[in-house]
């Protein structure tokens, strides 16, 4: 049963990638959403008893993957609560985005739209691999292959240089933090001798928290660089702006929705593990933090529709990440859950936008949209507010749910971060808003002024130009999103209203179900019952002091909640005083601090960073020390050098080949001579 | 009664003889008789030395060497006739083209 849950979106890449360019693009994309459909069905059924009944969870083991000496590994699924969600939100928000792409990717050639479903349909598989793999290496294999099957879709036009550039970047930056995840695993494997996680965390939770640096420390510090890799976190952040030159419905899928949070799931996964560093959740909820603000900061000057979702993305999985080194792990994987509903809808609302407007990526060429494309206007709204933190959408639950647990987990200088990041969360999604849908009709509207330093606007080279559509943004006709398009997108409206409800909080009335539903799968299990002592003690603890401590608290969060409505609404507020009332005010202030606006446009150099201390130094190394030095010095010198000996000894041997008979028959004769006198001579 | 000591120096002298004429002459013609000259040397002992032990194999393999030696004259001849052909002339030391 779990088994089907990946396979029949890995068949569907096996028929499209096999005989796709000879199917009819309608068969070809039709069997491609069949196949995720079909497997959120089965997913479904799968997690029906998990959701509604007992919540045991079910384990299938499909063959004894590797065995050798002490190293026992199967190919082992899992479903447990944590899994449920994963993979509901994979195949139900990857179902939508692969019915969306019907519609998007309708331009493409046959054989290009079959390879495009192809990628889609191997990522699904490889991302529910990801998220059901019960021991470390399945989980890896689905790692790995979600990058792949990213590599390859960034890079989906890859006659565009930057997007083939782009799927490189995100291709090398991650195998620098695959490299870590796999030391973390050997290291595991050292330490514990297994590699199941289940184990491991039982494992583990025999063991005290490492007060100081330890081998727990180093491990999870090993697997959260995979993390932030693989979520785009600081250090590792800088492919996920770039990877948004891939098609829009794999910005969605792929870099909002479900990949970039498997660093988040993986956290979750190895909670026991994690909760024993306690120098890692430091580390964790700082970079969250840090790179929930950064990214705000980026993402409030850039012009890109797509790349101020990129960095809102970068921005709201560091809060989920904020919500991990917190120790709040339902809260964490609640807001995973809720971004994918109104991340996803946001970037499919903006390939409807790009594919109105044929290719156009640019803001400031935007405006007055609402009117010629109402269904994408009032979801694309839907998601703002949810992402925006206002009260009775998913996101104001979840993100409300982090903040609390990040000041009650004492660090309330994160959580300030975490308040000021909502308000930046609010000004740049409502930024967004007002320049793409209200305003003047583009063209006539805001001249480009003062942010052509920046990069060029580098929309519509070569990529997607629907040729039917009109060439440039406000002139002729504008059409709004097709049926294939809009049903997504208004699925995905409804969902991010909506799928906070599951966590309301106890404060509201609600019962934070999700929660409930979530703790066991941060818990190790078996073994840890039979220990007992320390666990039993604490639970009766922590009863006496809720009690107590019930009231104030309840009045510290809802201090707490006001205070992020508050951001939520300023935000708006500042935004439609900025964006869209007196963008002259705007200007005026850009240029007032025009350093700031600089460094912000330019992502605070990070780019410029990494290639002057990473990059260049080892392309440096690699031209002057490895290429001319160890290359064409020694191996072709050594090489070289023995031609060059035999044709010198040649140049200076040939001299004896006169051509003259008696040369040649005196030499012979001295040779004989010289022979028999050897062996004759006394 | 001469004894094979006799015949040895005998056809030492011959060698000898050969061997100087292939040095020292600069006509082909004379050339190829050097060497039968030298070949007949050769021949010589391996006859005497026959003798000497009461077998006949070396009379038998002086029967080849003569065969092969007829062989190689008709050969040599008839490159030397090309030869000659082409360049009129029959010196040795003319016919220096395959070299270096």
């Amino acid at each position: 049963m779990l088994l089907l849950i990946p396979l029949l979106p890995f068949l569907g890449f096996v028929v499209n990638a096999g005989v796709g360019r000879r199917l009819s693009k309608p068969v070809s994309g039709g069997l491609a959403c069949a196949a995720m459909v079909g497997a959120f069905l089965v997913a479904t059924a799968a997690t029906w008893p998990i959701l509604f009944g007992d919540g045991a969870p079910v384990d299938q083991v499909v063959y004894q993957w590797m065995a050798s000496g002490d190293l026992e590994i199967a190919f082992a699924l899992r479903l447990d609560a944590l899994a449920t969600v994963m993979v509901l939100v994979v195949t139900g928000v990857g179902s939508l985005i692969h019915i969306y792409s019907v519609g998007y990717m309708h331009e493409e050639t046959g054989s290009e739209y079959a390879r495009y479903f192809s990628y889609l349909n191997l990522f699904a598989a490889f991302m529910l691999v990801l998220v059901l793999g019960a021991n470390f290496p399945v989980l890896f294999v689905g790692w790995e292959g979600v990058g792949l099957c990213s590599y390859l879709l960034i890079g989906f036009w890859f006659q565009k240089p930057s997007a083939a550039d782009a799927g490189k970047k995100a291709f090398v930056v991650n195998r620098i933090g695959d490299f870590g995840f796999l030391l973390g695993m050997l290291l595991i494997f050292a330490t514990f001798g297994t590699l199941d996680i289940q184990e491991v965390a039982s494992h583990v939770a025999d063991r005290a928290p490492e007060a100081t640096f330890g081998v727990l420390t180093l491990i999870t510090l090993l697997l959260f660089l995979g993390a932030t890799g693989k979520s785009a976190q600081i250090p590792l952040y800088v492919w996920l702006p770039d990877a948004m030159e891939g098609p829009t419905p794999v910005s969605a899928l792929i870099h909002a929705a479900t990949m970039v949070t498997a660093g988040v799931y993986m956290i979750g996964r190895n909670a026991v593990l994690f909760s024993h560093a306690p120098m890692t959740l430091e580390t964790v909820a700082v970079v969250g933090a840090v790179t929930a603000l950064m990214a705000g900061t980026i993402g409030l000057v850039q012009n890109d529709i797509k790349r101020v979702l990129a960095y809102s993305t970068v921005s709201q999985l560091g809060y989920m990440f904020l919500a991990m080194g917190a120790g709040a792990y339902a809260a964490g994987i609640f807001h995973l859950y809720t971004h994918a509903f109104f991340k996803a809808l946001l970037f499919l609302g903006s390939g409807a936008v790009i594919h109105a407007l044929a290719g156009e990526q640019d803001i400031r060429r935007m405006g007055g949209l609402r009117r010629e494309l109402p269904i994408t206007y009032w979801t694309f709204i839907a998601g703002t507010l949810a992402i925006a933190g206002v009260p009775l959408f998913s996101g104001f639950f979840s993100k409300d749910e982090i903040l609390y647990k990040t000041w009650t987990a004492g660090f309330p200088v994160l959580w300030v971060v975490g308040a000021a990041t909502a308000l930046l969360t609010a000004v740049y999604m409502f930024r967004l808003v007002f320049y793409t849908f209200h305003g003047q009709p583009a063209g006539s509207g805001t001249p480009v002024s003062i942010d052509q330093g920046s990069r060029g606007p580098t929309p519509a080279s070569g990529g997607h130009v629907p040729s039917h559509a009109a060439p440039a943004a406000g002139a002729g006709h504008l059409h709004d999103a097709p049926p294939a398009m809009a049903i997504p997108l208004i699925v995905l409206a409804i969902g991010s209203v909506v799928a906070g409800y599951v966590g309301v909080p106890h404060v509201l009335g609600g019962e934070n179900r999700i929660e409930r539903f979530l703790e066991p799968s941060f818990e190790a299990h078996e073994r840890v019952t039979a220990v007992g002592e320390p666990l039993a003690a604490e639970p009766a603890e922590t009863a006496a002091e809720a009690g107590e401590a019930a009231h104030g608290e309840a009045s510290t969060e809802l201090t707490l909640m006001a205070v992020s409505i508050g951001a939520a609404f300023g935000g708006i507020a500042l935004a439609w005083f900025f964006f869209l009332k007196r963008r002259d005010v705007t200007e005026n202030v850009a240029r007032s601090y025009s350093g700031v606006h600089r460094l912000l446009l330019n992502k605070y150099y990070v780019d410029e960073l990494y290639d002057a201390t990473i990059v260049q130094p080892i392309k440096q190394t690699s031209t002057v020390a490895l290429w001319k030095g160890v290359d064409a010095g020694g191996i072709d010198g050594l090489v070289n050098g023995a031609g060059a000996v035999v044709r010198g000894g040649g140049s200076i041997l040939r001299r004896l080949q006169s051509g003259s008979v008696r040369v040649y028959a005196a030499s012979l004769f001295l040779g004989v001579v010289l022979v028999l006198g050897y062996y004759l001579w006394p | 009664m001469p004894t094979l000591n006799h015949y040895l120096v005998l056809s030492a002298v011959l060698f000898s003889i050969g061997t100087a004429g292939v040095f020292l002459r600069r006509n082909l013609i004379t050339l190829l008789l050097s060497i039968e000259i030298m070949l007949n040397a050769v021949n010589l002992t391996f006859v005497a030395v026959g003798r000497y032990l009461g077998s006949v194999d070396g009379q038998i393999i002086v029967f080849f060497v003569m065969t092969v030696a007829a062989a190689e004259a008709a050969v040599g001849l008839a490159i030397v006739i090309a030869l000659f052909r082409h360049r009129e002339t029959l010196n040795p030391d003319a016919f220096t083209s395959l070299r270096w």
